[in-house]
């Protein structure tokens, strides 16, 4: 036998482990190729991260600051009465200190270029500030305002000054008159709170997160209240108590397809149920987080179910033999050892829940509201829904406020995973 | 005004525990032995009031409107609503509550301002009844809790029942949300059937939605054919697969045999970025750079790109998927037993052809399952398509083309004002049905395969 | 030599296959084998005897450089094949395993055919030119393997559809298709029953007249009944190293002698 072994193909190689047959340079080279082609894979992968990431931050980041110009301006008595502040003047008070400044600027016919430069939210500053204080009237007083977005992106630098004057949104005109401005020392970039401290806006220099921040946070404040409970019921439930029957089986396994059920669904379901059926208000964080806390669930029962596995069952074993009911056991030992598995499951839930958006549009979330909500019954904006409104406004400042309220939501989800990460590493017990 | 109903019934709950806690600790002052600690009698008296108000309560807010609202229409002169479909009912109850809000349009005729009034009224009036009732259903429960405090009482073995039942209700919660998609989704979808023709529906291919909505034109015109719907979301989706898949299995091949521990540690937190980003900002994403990036280099190469091709929704969606494929096909391979692995490379084998012969057609059935998701993700990701994919349908697999899909025609039949009465709503419903069913089957499907792949190396 | 093996089989008993000399392995912190020294003879069954945790797997892993992909293994020291060491950075780990083949303690056949799972070395190793060789390579190994008559009948079912005696000696069959010089064997019979461990002892003896084999096996019984040669390992060191009947009958070192006589272990 041995001799027709080897009389047959594979004679005995009698070669050097160092020498290298053509076959084996072959296969190592493809072996080389494999490597080459799943590292550029990845390195696909980490391009296009960067691509989004460098996107985002370039347009996003002028957003961050506001083109701001300081005027002295005269309350002109004339024009604002303290018996009638609603209807003051406060437009052409503010224009004129505007056209103070700018020499060559005729009054009379360049009065709307020139009241162009100013935010239409100028005017309110300056009736907020004059109503708290109406001595102020007849005096004349040093105000900081924003420019309007036109002369906010010239000033950014998102308006080329090359480009022919037809293409350009600003004339070169009021080019000039920017520069005069400029060198009298009254622009100023300075950090731009009104992001976070305005809500949605017509105006983009005037648009801010505060009520996306707001609506987004009752949200997911419902959304926890709901979800968090229901879900971990639910899981001790089917982990500890639940008998290991077809019941069980099916509920598993409808959970584990409700959470690949796409999200436009939950959308549908509140839609028709919460909103057609119960009658409840369009547009609320109220309804957008019950529906975001039916999708969160499953993702919380999974974790807490894989928590709860993970505690020994020595421990269950150690308690029970002390004479504690089962219910002891789970509510007193088994519970809060899983506690850090469940409530990193529970945050990675949250984290996908803020950055929902399809079922928020199809409940109305997407509304045009200018202030933010009080109550979680208000209609409102989230963060997500925010930026799908700005995403579709045509004006340019609105691309640089989109690509910062995305800024701002990947900041949160960042702190939200690393607060995920932390509690695992900190917590994690390995038994 | 539920907030208070609420709160009051926490207090009372709360004075249940204590009361209770206190009476059975009075019992054992005497030196009566307890059956059950102190602490239980008193849990049972706060989980006994707590449970059926709070019930009591959330049913009355569900029911709370609807009962409203036909008690108003009930309560309307005779005449009234001749004449009228369910669709005119709804506008006039519609007005009648802008009005009670306040917001008045016109000169609205006298019965419905009184209409009007009555709505007011009655949610006055409900609003007392739920306080009414809270209170008086949460002493009558606490007074007959306060009657069980005795020795021999299991108030440990009642309260636990309660627990119990509190968490079967949780599971069930879920079921429940289930029904609650396939009803919503089949009802609705079944009215959308009455006015337009489900052979129609399923076989025409012509989708013409943007019928406008007067009372005389209702499914008397628009085209509800969703081939060209369906075929839409197919190219998109084949366009992400066709990226994702390659992409994610090789990387996943890549940084389960090659790499080194250290990229390793950097690549799986990066793709786990990659994978937890919003599909919003992808789809802003689409628009702000691929979309444009693609209309250049078409009129580079003198193709002409329309600004919303399905390449570049179906592109982006690829790169969404890419660390969704990567992870599963990582675990799916990690998942094959090592002993594999050293038979393979103890045979001289490379680590190379222990990957493509050995460890990958191992894996292929997770893999599999791991993909089919991601096609049930791909079909059913909507931010993305909603902002970056078009609004015509369009019969057409060309993937330069502009196409639409299932699920940015839901949205955009359903953003705005919605009535559901008219079959351009209803018609988003009948294609979330659609939407549901394929990819319930695709998720069953893909579950199914990748629990059986665990049993057998398990 | 080739020549010389085929016209002389018996002449092979003193000649040394492989030679290993102050082998140390590490696990991270834990210096797993200390000063090993051992010549492997050629068409020999080497047997590696010792209570579990001793290190004698280890050891065994080093001969075909499986410990590289553990990556927290170190391994110092000298080990020769026909004289080449075995750890030159030079040396491709792939074709001392082409000539070093390895059978494992579970048996872990490929969820492939039985005939693909034979193939596999041949087809890798290009030993086959056409699909009739290899066809002979696979019955060839089977009918070593002393498989052949059980699945003659059925090449293309699962490897894994076999009993565990039989996919042990598939797997047996699959290193023997690579055509190795050298069989290693990690405790080849510990998941099978007697039954099946009698056919794989008798398969290993049969093996000696082809390959040098090594083996290692807790059971000393299995030593004695096919190995020529033993090495007894404790606590990561090689106690004695002898001619098996030596070792079971006359150990030199007391430490063996209590490991024969059944006090450690």
């Amino acid at each position: 036998m041995t001799d027709m072994m080897d009389t047959s193909a594979n004679a005995p190689r009698r070669t050097s482990l160092k020498g290298n047959s053509a076959l084996v340079a072959r296969r190592k080279r493809r072996e080389r190729l494999l490597m080459g082609v799943g590292l550029g894979a990845i390195l696909i992968a980490f391009t296009v991260l960067f691509i989004l990431v460098a996107s985002l931050v370039s347009t996003g980041y002028t957003a961050f600051v506001q083109t701001q110009v300081t005027l002295d301006v005269h309350v002109d008595p004339a024009e604002i009465s303290e018996e009638q502040l609603p209807r003051g003047g406060f437009q052409n008070v503010l224009t004129r200190s505007v056209l103070d400044l700018l020499p060559d600027a005729d009054p009379e016919t360049d009065l709307r270029a020139v009241r162009g430069i100013l935010s239409n939210g100028a005017q309110f500053a300056l009736r907020d500030q004059v109503a708290a204080d109406p001595s102020l009237i007849g005096q004349t007083i040093t105000l900081t305002v924003p420019l309007s977005d036109p002369y906010d992106q010239l000033n950014k630098g998102n308006i080329n000054r090359d480009t022919p004057e037809s293409e350009r949104r600003l004339n070169d005109q009021a080019v000039v008159w920017f520069d005069q401005l400029d060198q009298a020392g009254r622009i100023s970039t300075p950090f731009n709170w009104a992001l976070f401290t305005n809500a949605d806006s017509r105006f983009p220099e005037l648009a801010g997160l505060k009520g996306a921040l707001v609506g987004s946070f009752w949200v997911l404040f419902i959304c926890f209240a709901v979800s968090f409970p229901v879900g971990i019921g639910a899981a001790i439930y089917l982990e500890e108590f639940a008998p290991k029957n077809r019941v069980s089986d099916f509920i598993e396994v409808n959970i584990n397809n409700l959470a690949a059920v796409p999200s436009v669904v939950f959308g549908l379901l509140a839609l028709a149920v919460f909103l057609n059926w119960f009658g409840l208000p369009r547009s609320a964080p109220f309804v957008g987080g019950l529906t975001l806390a039916l999708m969160t669930m499953p993702t919380i029962i999974i974790a807490t179910r894989a928590a709860l596995k993970a505690v020994p069952p020595s421990i269950r074993e150690a308690a029970l033999g002390l004479g504690a009911s089962k219910q002891q056991v789970v509510f007193g030992h088994v519970l809060p050892l899983a506690m850090p598995g469940i409530l990193t499951g529970t945050i990675i839930g949250l984290a996908q829940a803020l950055g929902e958006t399809a079922p928020l549009l199809l409940i109305g979330m997407n509304a045009f509201i200018t202030s933010a909500p009080t109550s979680p019954f208000d209609a409102s904006t989230a963060l997500p829904t925010q930026i799908f409104i700005w995403a579709d406004s045509p004006e340019r400042g609105f691309v640089s406020r989109t690509s910062a309220a995305i800024l701002v939501l990947l900041g949160f989800l960042v702190i939200m995973n690393a607060l995920a990460i932390y509690l695992r590493n900190r917590f994690e017990r390995r038994w | 005004m539920t907030l208070t109903a609420f709160l009051i019934l926490l207090v009372l709950a709360v004075t249940g525990y204590v009361m209770n806690r206190r009476a059975a600790s009075a019992l054992t002052a005497d030196g009566t032995r307890l059956h059950s600690l102190t602490h239980f009698h008193g849990l049972y008296a706060l989980l006994t009031v707590l449970v059926p108000v709070f019930v009591l309560i959330c049913l009355f807010l569900i029911l709370e409107t609807p009962i409203i609202n036909a008690m108003v229409m009930a309560g309307l002169p005779d005449g009234a609503l001749d004449g009228l479909d369910t669709g005119g009912q709804q506008l006039v109850l519609a007005e009648i509550r802008s009005i009670s809000r306040g917001r008045v349009f016109g000169t609205p005729e006298d019965w419905k301002l009184a209409a009007a009034d009555r709505l007011v009224a009655l949610y006055g009036w409900f609003d007392i009844l739920l306080i009414v009732t809270v209170i008086a259903l949460s002493l009558a429960i606490l007074l007959f809790t306060r009657r069980r405090v005795a020795a021999e009482f299991r108030a440990r073995q009642a309260s636990e029942k309660i627990v119990t039942g509190l968490m079967v209700a949780c599971s069930l919660i879920a079921i429940l949300t289930t029904i609650g998609i396939v009803f919503a989704l089949v009802f609705e979808a079944w009215r959308f059937f009455q006015m337009v023709p489900l052979t129609d529906f399923l076989f025409g291919a012509n989708w013409e939605p943007q019928i406008p909505i007067r009372e005389d034109q209702i499914a008397a015109e628009g085209a509800f054919g969703w081939l060209p719907v369906i075929l839409g979301t197919i190219v998109i989706s084949f366009v992400a697969l066709f990226i994702a898949t390659p992409i994610g299995l090789l990387s996943a091949i890549y940084l389960n045999e090659f790499a080194p521990h250290r990229i390793r540690a950097i690549v799986k937190p990066v793709l786990e970025i990659l994978a937890g980003v919003p599909t919003v900002v992808y789809g802003f994403f689409a628009i702000l750079v691929v979309a444009p990036a693609l209309r250049g280099a078409g009129a580079e190469l003198g193709v002409p790109i329309s600004p919303n091709t399905a390449l570049a929704a179906g592109g982006v969606m690829g790169i969404m998927l890419i660390p969704f494929i990567s992870s599963f096909a990582d675990d799916a391979l990690t998942a094959v037993p090592r002993s594999l692995r050293d038979g393979s490379l103890a045979l001289g084998a490379t680590r190379g052809e222990t990957m493509l012969k050995v460890l990958f057609p191992a894996a292929i059935p997770g893999i599999v399952g791991g993909v089919l998701l991601a096609v049930s993700r791909a079909i059913g990701e909507t931010m993305i398509v909603v902002m970056a994919a078009g609004l015509m349908a369009k019969l057409t697999i060309n993937p330069l083309d502009s196409v639409t899909t299932v699920t940015v025609q839901i949205v955009t039949l359903l953003i705005g004002d919605t009535a559901f009465d008219n079959p351009k709503t209803l018609a988003a419903f009948a294609l979330g049905l659609m939407l549901f069913i394929i990819t319930l089957g695709i998720n069953v499907l893909a579950l199914r395969i990748v629990r059986k792949y665990r049993e057998i190396y398990d | 030599m080739n020549d010389m093996r085929r016209t002389e089989p018996t002449v092979t008993e003193n000649t040394t296959k492989m030679q290993a000399r102050k082998v140390q392995v590490y696990y991270g912190d834990n210096h797993a084998i200390k000063d090993v020294d051992v010549d492997i003879a050629d068409k020999t069954v080497t047997a590696f005897i010792g209570p579990s945790g001793c290190g004698k797997s280890t050891f065994l892993r080093c001969l075909n450089r499986m410990n590289d992909t553990i990556d927290i293994a170190r391994i110092e020291g000298d080990i020769r094949l026909d004289g080449e060491d075995i750890y030159d950075p030079k040396v491709d780990p792939v074709q001392l395993r082409a000539k070093v083949g390895m059978v494992f303690q579970k048996p872990n056949p490929f969820p492939k055919s039985i005939f693909d799972n034979v193939a596999y070395g041949p087809r890798i190793h290009g030993l086959a030119r056409n699909k009739a060789e290899l066809d002979v390579i696979v019955e060839k190994s089977l009918r070593r393997a002393a498989l052949w008559d059980e699945v003659k009948d059925r090449l293309d079912a699962a490897g894994t559809s076999l009993s565990g005696g039989q996919q042990q000696r598939l797997c047996i069959a699959r290193a023997v298709a690579t055509n190795p010089e050298v069989l290693l064997m990690d405790e080849p019979c510990s998941a099978l029953d007697p039954i099946a461990t009698a056919q794989v002892e008798e398969l290993i003896d049969d093996l000696r007249s082809r390959f040098s084999v090594v083996i290692v096996t807790h059971s000393m019984q299995q030593a004695a009944r096919v190995s020529q040669k033993t090495a007894f390992f404790h606590l990561g060191e090689l106690v004695e190293y002898d001619d098996t009947s030596n070792i079971f009958t006359n150990p030199k070192d007391s430490r063996t002698e209590s490991y024969v006589t059944g006090r450690i272990g």
